[in-house]
């Protein structure tokens, strides 16, 4: 019992993780269709550029903020530059070009922050917290508290909001968005800033945990692309529940079957899922225009 | 379309223009970036910076060296186009290289073919056994790491040990050669847990370890972030087992990432470079790490790594053979090579034979403890 | 006498391979030539795939593994000739192609491709788990094709990178003459067909799930060769070859130049495999420079580089 407990506090911390990562590419997504693999890279910026602006001397809180609001500015200009102009190509170009973003990115931060690995300090110490016989660090705590908090803000944002609507809206056709009075340039701006952003959080909130270097996105961009594609892309709640069931798949499978298969469970389970589920857990039903 | 394809041919030959009087070519292959960047990193800058170092001293014998270096990314199908290139096209005459066992084995064929000397920088044994006429490599084998801490943990009194291992490259290359030496010491593994190397959590792996009541103590093969979240989990679920890490995280900025008080008492066998100022002031290694050392730190302003000292001792053994060889033609180098005999480098004294492509014994190998946030000599 | 288009295409080919080696200045360039041609026989598949049927597969260098892994183990545990292991290989590749190939083939878009990424993965995982038998991810030795040999002892004596060069760029030839004669088969149409429109392709009577599965089927066949290829050559393999990044790499190849086409396909493999060794002057700028060239090509040659090199030709023409 002891056991299963322990398991499962080890799969919500590193499937909030996952959930986070998961919940950046959902905007994305919304907005324009676009599989943004260079998510992972967000995510790494946003660990990278605090533990840089902490070493400098800023106080963590500083640090965060600044890494988070440059890594939006990154994105936004992302959009602009590359997205924006590729409108309209099919999806293969579309992932070959945020692919190269990715390595792009990748190799701009190896020269600029050199290949070490590196770690924030936790939020809240290293004491674990002891739950019945298993234990916790409160450091999960911050990551899951920080999904939750942006599933809710997401959820709010795309039914209660009239811009969350319009990112909908441009989604599902840009031209009828546009004509209705939706600024879809702004959306799609706002969209890039903000899942760019809410990456950058997660890199901020989880480097304490798995500690950060150049080239951590791609393998935490896969992981989130996974759970988001597992919960049904574009829609925040699946992606925290596949973000975090994906993490739960993991470290049940790596606590009772095999240590050395968990990822291969995980990626049967979804291959599962979407056979019988062609969209996901949570996905939309699309129709295909002839 | 062909004219286009011969016009980027030549624009692609114009590219490299033969490199300019260079006095003595030499070659690598690292994996700077890649799933191993982690140790190539550390390697390509201390032979950058050896290589300068050499030629602002005058060179060898008043010629310069010119180092071509390549990246192959951890890739061995790249390995061995760069060892092709370094060969045919660049002209070296001794190559250094292939951070991981995948790549060094990769270049092997072409430099064996091609007669060229070859100093790999990997750790399993494979590389130098059977020995090759012109394959030799620096770092000791992960046999011997395993010897080295089976050896404590006999001492200590421990016969029953768990394993958690990397599934990379180090990490399963180790677990492989502990599992087969581990009767030898009378040590039964009785449990045995994986990760992979980009995991954020090893907490369930370690819950099984623990409930099994009869390990006496912990070992963890493996390099990079890993070990490091190992060690934080450990401290986490409160394991008190004696804890074995290998020599894939012999380097201050382990300590760091783990967390002085999570890593604390964690012993394992590392070569001198990490304790150069606690030899005593007669050990011959002494003034050979603390030069590297200082030099490597000041250059660079991060700390240096048992990795680093393995691309270090490559380039100091290719420079003895090269100043002892009286040609630089490569089967002269490589005759050298094998006479090596009493060179002192980070990881040990090297003399090497027709038999012996690596020159070290198990001695060269200290077992070390991380005590209040530094490293201690055991006894 | 006017050729067509096809045999003008194989023609160009072979006489691109054949005069080539004129203007190498060292046996490296040999080397890169028999990756180039490797590379670019997958690549090939993957125009059958993507190019003809637009279907996208992120897993593709799963088959590679299969197919590189085969000439390591069949020598050893089943006794085969190297270069039947390479057609066992194959064989396996196309069957499990087929068995995977049913069921994800009926997702689309992303989904197909978070499929396909966890097919590579798995693969991947077990050459590397599989310490005992594949050797880790340290990898394992590969037998000698002994073709080589055999050639020297009938007095064509070649240096192993000639050997290769020579060898792997025959391989591509009969890859392109193969996936050529099937752009205009019945098949071919029905892949392009569907590429289209699937339901449009349905209404005029395509079986899509066969053709679909039958693309498949034949670029998988495609990259095990290609894997296969890699291991005789090099004389080992490591799982590598069978990773997430081999499988990008291989579709980026394929995009790059221009998916439709199989000259497209091998131009953007010849790119992609020379821009590396060309940036090795840049040192650390490599991958910001391979990111650049990946971005600026897809964003504004769309078709691909040499679709749109064509068209721009086409014009100026005009």
């Amino acid at each position: 019992m002891t056991e299963l407990l322990q398991f499962l506090l080890s799969g919500i911390t590193v499937g909030a993780v996952y959930a986070l990562v998961a919940l950046g590419f959902t905007i994305i997504y919304n907005a324009s269709d676009v599989v943004n693999f260079a998510q992972g890279e967000f995510v790494m910026l946003g660990g990278m550029i605090t533990v840089f602006a902490y070493k400098a001397g800023l106080p963590i809180p500083v640090a965060a903020l600044f890494a988070i609001l440059l890594t939006a500015a990154i994105g936004v200009a992302f959009n602009r530059v590359a997205i924006e102009t590729a409108r309209g190509a099919p999806v293969v170009s579309l992932i070959i070009i945020t692919i190269g973003a990715s390595i792009f990115i990748q190799g701009v931060a190896q020269v600029v922050f050199g290949k070490e690995l590196h770690r924030l300090p936790s939020f809240s110490g290293d004491d674990p917290i002891r739950i019945l016989e298993a234990t916790i660090l409160p450091q999960s705590f911050w990551v899951i508290g920080g999904a939750m908090v942006v599933f809710v803000g997401l959820w709010l944002f795309f039914t209660r909001t009239l811009l969350g609507r319009a990112v909908l809206a441009t989604s599902n056709n840009r031209v009828a968005a546009q004509l209705v009075g939706i600024n879809t340039g702004f959306v799609m701006t706002l969209s890039f800033g903000l899942s760019a952003g809410i990456g950058a959080l997660a890199g901020v909130l989880i480097t304490p945990i798995t500690l950060t270097s150049y080239q951590v996105g791609i393998a935490l961009a896969l992981k989130g692309f996974a759970g988001a594609m597992l919960g049904g892309m574009g829609n925040p709640k699946g992606a925290l529940i596949g973000g975090l069931m994906l993490g739960l798949l993991e470290s049940v499978t790596a606590g009772y079957l095999s240590s050395q298969y968990k990822d291969a469970v995980a990626f049967v389970v979804i291959l599962a899922v979407l056979f019988a589920m062609p969209q996901g857990l949570f996905g939309r039903k699309a129709t295909e225009r002839v | 379309m062909r004219k286009t394809l011969i016009k980027a041919a030549l624009a692609f030959s114009v590219a490299f223009p033969a490199a300019a009087l260079a006095d003595i070519k030499i070659g690598a292959t690292i994996s700077e970036t890649g799933p191993a960047s982690f140790l190539g990193d550390p390697e390509a800058k201390t032979l950058k910076m050896l290589v300068d170092q050499l030629n602002a001293s005058g060179g060898i014998k008043g010629e310069k060296i010119k180092l071509f270096l390549y990246d192959d990314g951890g890739d061995p199908n790249k390995a061995r186009t760069f060892a092709t290139r370094l060969i045919e096209d660049d002209g070296v005459v001794a190559i250094i290289g292939g951070t991981t066992t995948g790549t060094s084995m990769s270049v092997i064929p072409v430099a064996e073919e091609a007669k060229v000397p070859f100093i790999s920088l990997a750790g399993a044994i494979e590389i130098i056994d059977p020995v090759r006429p012109n394959t030799f490599k620096t770092p000791h084998t992960d046999k011997m790491a395993c010897e080295k801490i089976f050896d404590d943990m006999k001492k200590r009194g421990f016969t029953k040990i768990a394993m958690i291992s990397g599934t990379d490259g180090f990490g399963a290359s180790m677990r492989t050669q502990c599992l087969a030496v581990a009767p030898t010491y009378g040590i039964t593994v009785v449990a045995e847990e994986t990760y992979g190397p980009r995991d954020a959590d090893m907490t369930p792996q370690l819950t099984n370890i623990r409930g099994k009541s009869d390990v006496q103590a912990l070992l963890n093969p493996g390099f990079g972030q890993g070990p490091a979240i190992v060690t934080r989990n450990y401290a986490q679920l409160g394991i008190t087992l004696p804890f074995y890490q290998s020599h894939g995280v012999a380097s201050n900025s382990f300590i760091e990432l783990a967390g002085a008080k999570a890593a604390e008492g964690i012993r394992l066998p590392g070569t001198a470079l990490l304790v150069g100022d606690l030899l005593p002031e007669n050990d011959a290694q002494r003034p050979v790490v603390m030069a590297y050392k200082t030099a490597y730190e000041k250059a660079f302003n991060t700390p240096v790594s048992t990795f680093g000292g393995y691309a270090h001792d490559a380039f100091a053994i290719l420079v003895d053979a090269l100043k002892r060889a009286g040609s630089t033609k490569p089967a002269a180098i490589r005759d050298a090579i094998e006479k090596t005999s009493g060179l002192v480098g980070t990881t040990g004294t090297v003399t090497m034979s027709a038999k012996d492509h690596l020159g070290l014994d198990l001695g060269s190998f200290r077992m070390l403890e991380i005590r209040n946030g530094g490293w201690a000599l055991v006894k | 006498m006017k050729l067509s288009a096809k045999h003008s295409t194989l023609l160009l080919l072979a006489l691109i391979i054949a005069l080539a080696p004129i203007f190498f200045p060292s046996a490296y360039y040999f080397r890169i030539g028999s990756v180039v041609f490797v590379n670019a026989v997958a690549v090939v598949g993957i125009v059958i795939l993507t190019g003809y049927a637009g279907q996208i597969s992120l897993g593709h260098a799963g088959f590679s593994g299969i197919g590189g892994y085969a000439c390591a183990l069949a020598p050893v545990h089943l006794g085969l000739h190297p270069a039947l292991a390479a057609v066992l290989g194959a064989v396996v590749s196309g069957v499990m192609a087929y068995l995977v190939g049913r069921p994800i083939l009926r997702l689309k878009g992303y989904y197909l491709a978070v499929a396909s990424l966890g097919f590579g993965i798995l693969v991947s995982m077990v050459l590397a788990n599989e310490t005992a038998i594949t050797g880790g991810p340290d990898g394992i030795k590969v037998a000698d094709l002994g073709l080589r040999t055999l050639l020297a002892d009938a007095g064509v004596p070649l240096t192993n990178a000639q050997f290769w060069y020579a060898f792997s760029g025959i391989c591509l030839l009969i890859g392109s003459w193969l996936a050529l004669n099937l752009h205009d088969s019945p098949t071919g149409r029905a892949l392009r067909a569907l590429h289209g429109s699937e339901i449009a392709a349905r209404t005029v009577g395509v079986d899509v799930a066969r053709a679909k599965v039958t693309a498949f089927v034949i670029s998988a066949v495609y990259a095990s060769v290609a894997g296969s290829l890699i291991a005789l050559q090099n004389r080992m393999i490591t799982p590598d070859v069978a990773g997430y990044m081999h499988s990008i790499e291989m579709v980026t190849m394929a995009v790059l130049g221009g998916a439709g086409s199989v000259l497209g396909a091998i131009l953007g493999a010849t790119i992609l495999t020379l821009l590396p060794q060309a940036l090795t002057v840049f040192q650390q700028y490599e991958q910001i420079m391979l990111g650049l060239v990946m971005m600026l090509v897809m964003i504004f040659m769309r078709e691909g580089l040499l679709p749109s090199l064509t068209a721009l030709v086409r014009g100026r023409g005009e």
